[in-house]
């Protein structure tokens, strides 16, 4: 168990009816960077936000960590 | 064979400890391992070799090479040179289909032919094509090492502990045991971990000494998993100084495998270690002083030394060892004969890099020693000591000294030969890690500790390149061997209980997992407590439901948004069934909301979803930034359902509430008063009777429970419960549908609401309706009485279409029935399909309406 839960690199949901190629692309695909991530982090045994955290997946060094606008 | 009292030696001579080693009584002394006792006592044959069952004695004696790997009491592979004596123990040899001194397997190092070079089996025995699975069958029982006695239950309890440290020293040795003293004056925090169990006697004040125990890698963040007795350290370092030493070297030449040569800390660890006579007659062949020193070591024993000889480049040029019946009796350099029962052959010392390139440090070869060092050590770790590259002086031997006149190992652990590596190279496996794949070489139980340098040293003379070109494999953990067991260790999730879980027990449940929570699986009588909830009254604890708390002035329009059915507009104190789908389309779990309030909605889950739900509604509302709070109250609240004809009559005295089918009608949440505590009352009919689902703060479940089976209800437990919703046709997420599974397919098709703007999933069904789906969901009935395994095939012609989910006997159907996935076409009332049961093809009828009450009459009585 840990305190800090991870969810994946920031996907964009698309803002109306995408086809069926913007939809795999959107559902299946990441980009997977190596270098710096956006990325979904919920402190799970916290306080149970979520929160933004930007990652130099090289590194782990975390340049940034903000709430959802 | 046991010298005089020595000093320095592990022995306490005034205590014996006495062991079995096939059938026969072994003595030894307190401080002696397995096998120095078996070499005090004249053992000296060890073990059989991977492939060709070629005679092993003591090679390393230090737990790196598989050539005293035995099993003792019952766990195999165990090197006896490091395992101390204990009492009473029972050792085995293994890998031998006979005897050590008499082996049938041995055969395979006299026929040669096809079965000797390295990836025979690539080639060998695939044609025609129906021979190969004898052949499969054959290779398989010869291949590996040491059995696992499966009926043996489990004796030993393995298990995970996390601990910090602010230093952490891999390696007991002189270094290592220095840079942890001077890192201790600092402060407390310091451990030392060590292979041997020989730190005792050094005084090392503030300093937490682990031994023996062994680093299998340093990972990210400073993480290194330490193996400790039954135990698991994993360690979380500040600072890693990793000490780790120097690995010995065997030479290459023919017969360096026979039983008598041995690299030169087995030959003192067995005179100062535990005062054995090695042999009588010696030859010491080597690189390096810490080589020749040995001779030394040796005399000082009583053992002759006929040659001690310092090996350089090419001189000599040609070394070869002789022996009958696999042991050492001459020693031949450059063609002068030197007999001798006793070769130490030292090819230098190769710095234990490993755990330092896990880590991120580069390795260089060092082309005047030979041996490849690390470099750029990442901050936060840091080398002391032979790993260093400070092995003392030494020369570079030649790759091999001749490969004619018997096999030339260079991996006595899965009998790569000097030939097996160049025919692998002629093949076209020319790199390091192709050519290691190919053969196998530094893939067996040392990992590399005494062969990699070796196997580098033959390509690089074959392609005439530089060792530096030529480069390492790359370095992986587990850096030492470790049991299976330890590394599955104990199952540390904790386990749920609910507020009546004692009760269960008391009433003689068997409890069963589901997710987290221990839930009663029956109470011992399925078919009766099947038959309580259809003709009386049932009761069955619910509470493991995830239960949670939508609340705010946009809780409908998120609500709206992640389920595919609306919910803004459920009226107040309603209720409506739920499926939650992820953008991709696929089922995620499923549940009940009921609108409890304007703003205020309460949501079940699965039992087994709730995290995952909750988790989902919260990030969501993060990405959407809704005016909506989300409240996980799966803890605090417990749950029963009270379920049956008589349900309505059993509550109405127990409650405020008019529990008349106006009152509380099918669908209905209300809050009210049972046995005196608030509840919430919601009319469900999971199990497709009149029921009624009771919500109260967990503290109160206990006397609900109570009160309600004194009123006469009899508890059910899960089977019952899957026997009752399968006869209605109520799916189980997770066991009627998989990843895979999306709301058309399943049969849920009239829920999604595809005219709402957007919801998770809507863009994926969209899709799927244009497509149509591939398979459906449905119910069949049994013609004969047999029951499909869940699992089992939907056959047509002979090939599966389809596959059975949930299956059970139907009492009140009478029936065998289940639920199935098969092709759209078969989706109809009466398509008959086939079910493979026990190989035989038994019909079965396609049933798309409930088994039970398919109008739900009762449930809405």
């Amino acid at each position: 168990m840990n305190e800090f839960g991870y969810a994946g690199e920031v996907t964009s949901r698309p803002k109306q009816t995408p086809t069926l190629r913007e939809l795999t692309d959107y559902v299946y695909f990441r980009r997977n960077v190596a270098g710096v991530q956006r990325e979904w982090w919920s402190h799970r045994y916290g306080c149970g936000a979520w929160f933004l955290v930007e990652r130099d997946t090289r590194t782990n060094e975390i340049l940034k960590v903000e709430l959802p606008a | 064979m046991r010298l005089g009292p020595r000093p320095g030696e592990r022995l306490d001579r005034t205590r014996t400890v006495s062991f079995t080693f096939r059938g026969r009584r072994i003595q030894a002394f307190e401080g002696d391992t397995i096998g120095s006792a078996l070499y005090a006592g004249g053992q000296r044959v060890f073990s059989r070799s991977f492939k060709y069952h070629r005679r092993r004695g003591l090679l390393c004696c230090s737990g790196h090479c598989p050539n005293c790997m035995m099993t003792v009491d019952g766990v195999p592979n165990v090197r006896t040179c490091a395992e101390p004596v204990r009492e009473g123990a029972v050792v085995r040899p293994q890998n031998v289909r006979g005897s050590l001194d008499f082996d049938l397997m041995a055969v395979t190092d006299k026929i040669g032919g096809p079965f000797t070079p390295a990836g025979f089996y690539y080639r060998v025995g695939h044609r025609p094509r129906a021979l190969w699975p004898l052949v499969e069958k054959f290779l398989r029982n010869a291949a590996g090492l040491g059995k696992v006695d499966k009926h043996r239950g489990r004796e030993t309890r393995y298990d995970a502990e996390h601990r910090r440290a602010r230093v952490l020293v891999i390696g007991g040795g002189e270094s290592g045991r220095e840079a942890a003293l001077s890192a201790s004056i600092d402060g407390p925090g310091v451990v030392l971990v060590d292979e041997s169990g020989r730190l005792g006697g050094h005084d090392l004040p503030g300093v937490e000494i682990v031994a023996p125990a062994r680093a299998l890698g340093i990972w990210e963040g400073g993480l290194v998993p330490v193996t400790h007795g039954e135990l698991l350290l994993k360690y979380r370092a500040e600072r890693i100084v990793v000490a780790a030493g120097a690995l010995e070297q065997p030479l290459v030449f023919p017969g360096n495998d026979l039983v008598g040569v041995m690299l030169p800390g087995a030959a003192r660890r067995l005179v100062e270690d535990w005062a054995i006579k090695p042999g009588e007659r010696a030859v010491v062949l080597a690189t390096d002083d810490n080589g020749l020193d040995t001779a030394d070591v040796l005399r000082g024993a009583g053992v002759e030394v006929v040659l001690a000889l310092r090996v350089t480049g090419e001189n000599p040029r040609r070394i070869t060892a002789r022996g009958r019946k696999g042991r050492l009796r001459s020693v031949h350099v450059d063609g002068d004969r030197h007999a001798c029962d006793l070769l130490v052959m030292s090819g230098g010392r190769q710095p234990a890099y490993s755990l330092l390139a896990q880590a991120g440090a580069r390795v260089e070869y060092d082309e005047r020693r030979g041996i490849f060092v690390p470099r750029d050590v990442p901050s936060g770790v840091s080398m002391t000591g032979s790993v260093t590259g400070e092995v003392g002086n030494g020369a570079v031997p030649a790759p091999s000294y001749g490969s004619v006149g018997g096999k030339c190992f260079v991996c006595h652990c899965e009998d790569v030969t000097v030939k097996d590596v160049k025919r692998a190279l002629a093949e076209g496996f020319d790199s390091i890690e192709l050519a290691k794949r190919y053969t196998t070489v530094t893939m067996g139980p040392c990992q590399g500790k005494l062969c990699q340098l070796n196997s580098i040293r033959l390509i690089a003379h074959e392609h005439g390149m530089g060792e530096g070109a030529i480069g390492t494999t790359t370095a992986r953990p587990p850096w030492a061997p470790v049991e299976m067991g330890m590394l599955a260790g104990r199952d540390h999730e904790p386990c749920r209980r609910t507020a009546m879980h004692h009760r269960h027990e008391e009433a003689g449940a068997s409890m069963m997992w589901t997710g987290s929570w221990r839930r009663p699986h029956s109470y011992g009588d399925v078919p009766g407590e099947v038959r309580a909830v259809h003709q009386d009254l049932g009761l069955i604890d619910v509470s493991t439901l995830g239960k949670i708390v939508v609340e705010g002035p946009e809780a409908g329009v998120l609500l709206d948004r992640l389920y595919p059915n609306r919910f803004s507009d459920l009226k107040l104190g309603r209720i409506r069934y739920g499926v939650l789908t992820t953008d991709g389309g696929r089922i995620m779990d499923d549940g009940t909301v009921a609108r409890l309030g304007e703003h205020t909605y309460y949501v079940t889950t699965t039992s087994t979803g709730a995290g995952r739900v909750v988790d989902w509604l919260e990030w969501w509302n993060a990405v959407w930034g809704y005016d909506a709070e989300i409240l996980d109250v799966t803890g605090a609240l417990a749950a029963v359902n009270l379920a049956g004809p008589r349900a309505r009559e059993a509550l109405a005295p127990l409650t405020d509430l008019d529990v008349s089918n106006e009152g509380v009608s099918y669908l209905d949440a209300k809050r009210g008063t049972v046995a005196g505590v608030p509840c919430l009352v919601l009319r469900i009919g999971f199990v497709g009777e009149l029921g009624y689902e009771l919500h109260c703060p967990s503290s109160a479940g206990e006397h609900l429970w109570d009160t309600l089976v004194a009123a006469g209800a009899r508890p059910f437990g899960l089977e019952p419960q899957r026997i009752l919703r399968l006869e209605k046709q109520h799916i189980l997420v997770g066991q009627d549908t998989d990843s895979e599974s999306n709301l058309l397919s399943a049969g849920l098709g009239w829920m999604p609401k595809l005219d709402k703007d957007d919801f998770v999933g809507k863009w994926a069904l969209e899709h799927v309706a244009e497509r149509g789906v591939r398979e459906r969901l449905v119910g069949f009935v049994m013609r004969n009485p047999v029951l499909p395994a869940e699992g089992g095939q939907i056959v047509r012609d002979g090939r599966s279409i389809g596959r059975v989910t949930s299956s059970r006997f139907s009492e009140a159907a009478g029936r065998f029935v289940g639920m199935c996935w098969v092709p759209p076409e078969l989706a109809e009332d009466g398509s008959e399909i086939q079910i493979r049961v026990d190989g035989a093809d038994e019909p079965a009828l396609v049933h798309l309406q409930p088994f039970y009450d398919a109008e739900g009459a009762k449930l809405k009585s």
